[in-house]
């Protein structure tokens, strides 16, 4: 190291920049309490204060922030979903992407790039095609395109994939991009703590009291908090969570794995899904492929990735991209997704009073981390669903009323 | 868990089986409420605890019962089929079992 760079660090003069303050005991009471400081949390947090005005809010986080999914995501945004409520609500969430560095004064190194999701089959090129005709009834640009198409988007890729999958189309989305997911959670964080959230690391939620079958407070590792109003946004941890209240949901947990390559040059402009062969991949503005697959096979709340997962990601990246066959995998990771039977999220309202859900986000949640933030801070200080959650209600299961969405999810999960 | 002990093939590596969902026993759907049938269809036990679950083996097409803990993917015990009908003892609680 430089002697001048150590003797910058070490200096008074130049302290390191916090992002949040650092807050020594809770509060005996807040007005909202969010448990989870992911992006989610952080966001509904960030938007109370601004939007609504309610600022005596606590952020409760059992780790560190954003290290559950929102850090462990492969960072890509798209609204070219199936379900005319899921392309409204995404369409929305990429809407408010587009300012969002501006707003947190913080660069999120967002990065529009295009987003094709491949087909191999006529089914895929079928369903393609209504997904490309829903958006475009809602104004989202997303297009069926043809395999030379493909080939002019990404000219370094084998068309015959092999030869035991070829690509017969995609459905091309102009607006696709990715995102630097820690600076998202960061951008958020630093947001709320300046409007006077308090953001507690470290605090786990060890109870949730009830009176009347109204919320009450939350007990934590460090003690009790009274609250009227509790907000869970806390991914694969969510049915912990709802045994506190002793609510029942669809939500089955299993673990999603990812991993990156060792930086290379840039030659993979454009987001690349294939739910054929199982992968999702871009590039990030390190050189990394940021590569994932679909969901591990069985229910299981542990972190450990498994060399399963790179043996068969790796095959399949092969299969498209055969001269990435002396690169090297760097690291690889899992986080543990919330999944509904739907591949819709399960939000707002529940039959607890004071008890609200962001839940259910599966696979499928980065993209969404504004709206979410948006409609759930709404849906919070008013008390009633923000009507562009509507279709994600918690009560839909028992209408038999899903909103089918596993056509939209990236991979055939 | 790589490697999962089969009743009836012994220790084989875990890709060779099948995840067949937690064993769930069903209401009468001619006495039961609407509640009752809408929770049995969708809701599930969605935290981690031990558990007793369908697996297949399907290279033989074997099916068998796993009582396993999904916190920590350890295999408590396996069981033939047939124990299902006889009434599985519930887990012991999953207590204790973090890590």
């Amino acid at each position: 190291m430089p002697y001048r760079l150590l003797r910058f660090g070490l200096s008074r003069k130049h302290p390191e920049p916090r992002m949040f303050t650092r807050h020594d005991s809770l509060k005996t009471g807040y007005d909202v309490v969010i448990i989870g400081a992911g992006g989610h949390g952080l966001a509904a947090a960030y938007y109370l204060t601004r939007d609504h005005g309610i600022r005596n809010v606590a952020v409760l986080e059992k780790g560190y922030l954003g290290g559950g999914n929102t850090g462990r995501n492969t960072t890509i945004i798209r609204s070219n979903y199936l379900t005319p409520e899921g392309v409204k609500f995404y369409d929305e969430s990429v809407r408010l992407w587009q300012d969002l560095g501006a707003d947190f004064d913080l660069n999120l190194f967002y990065s529009t790039r295009g987003h094709y999701t491949l087909a191999h089959t006529d089914s895929a090129m079928r369903t393609m095609r209504w997904r490309a005709e829903v958006n475009k009834h809602y104004g989202v640009r997303s297009e069926a395109v043809d395999a030379a198409f493909v080939k002019r988007g990404i000219p370094s890729i084998d068309l015959s994939c092999g030869g035991h999958a070829p690509i017969l189309g995609a459905l091309f989305h102009e607006p696709g991009a990715i995102a630097r997911h820690d600076a998202v959670a960061w951008g958020y964080g630093r947001g709320a703590d300046r409007r006077g959230v308090e953001i507690h690391q470290q605090t786990e939620v060890t109870g949730i009291r009830l009176q009347g079958g109204r919320v009450a407070g939350v007990d934590t590792t460090r003690g009790s908090i009274a609250t009227s109003k509790v907000l869970c946004a806390v991914a694969g941890f969510t049915p912990r969570i709802l045994d506190m209240v002793d609510l029942h949901t669809p939500i089955y947990v299993h673990p999603l794995q990812a991993m990156v390559s060792e930086p290379v040059k840039p030659w993979l402009d454009p987001i690349i899904v294939s739910g054929s062969l199982h992968v999702y991949v871009s590039q990030s503005a390190r050189g990394e492929l940021v590569m994932g697959a679909s969901l591990d096979p069985y229910e299981l709340h542990a972190t450990r990735p498994t060399l399963d997962f790179v043996e068969g990601l790796a095959s399949h990246m092969l299969d498209m991209f055969p001269f990435l066959g002396e690169v090297k995998v760097n690291r690889q990771w899992a986080g543990l997704a919330d999944m509904t039977p739907d591949f819709a999220p399960i939000m707002g309202l529940t039959p607890v009073e004071g008890f609200y859900l962001d839940a259910g986000w599966g696979t499928w949640g980065f993209k969404a981390t504004p709206v979410c933030g948006k409609t759930m801070s709404h849906t919070v200080a008013t008390g009633r669903n923000h009507p562009l959650i509507e279709g994600f209600g918690f009560d839909r299961f028992a209408r038999y009323r899903l909103t089918g969405e596993k056509g939209a999810a990236s991979v055939g999960h | 868990m790589k490697i999962l002990v089969c009743p009836l093939n012994g220790p084989r590596p875990v890709t060779e089986f099948a995840y067949g969902g937690e064993v769930r026993h069903s209401p009468d759907p001619d006495t039961c409420s609407d509640a009752e049938w809408s929770n049995y269809v969708f809701n599930r036990s969605g935290s981690p605890q031990p558990k007793y679950e369908w697996w297949c083996h399907i290279a033989s097409g074997f099916w068998f019962v796993v009582l396993r803990d999904t916190m920590r993917d350890v295999v408590i015990a396996t069981y033939p089929a047939e124990e299902v009908r006889r009434g599985l003892a519930a887990p012991a609680s999953s207590a204790g079992a973090k890590v």
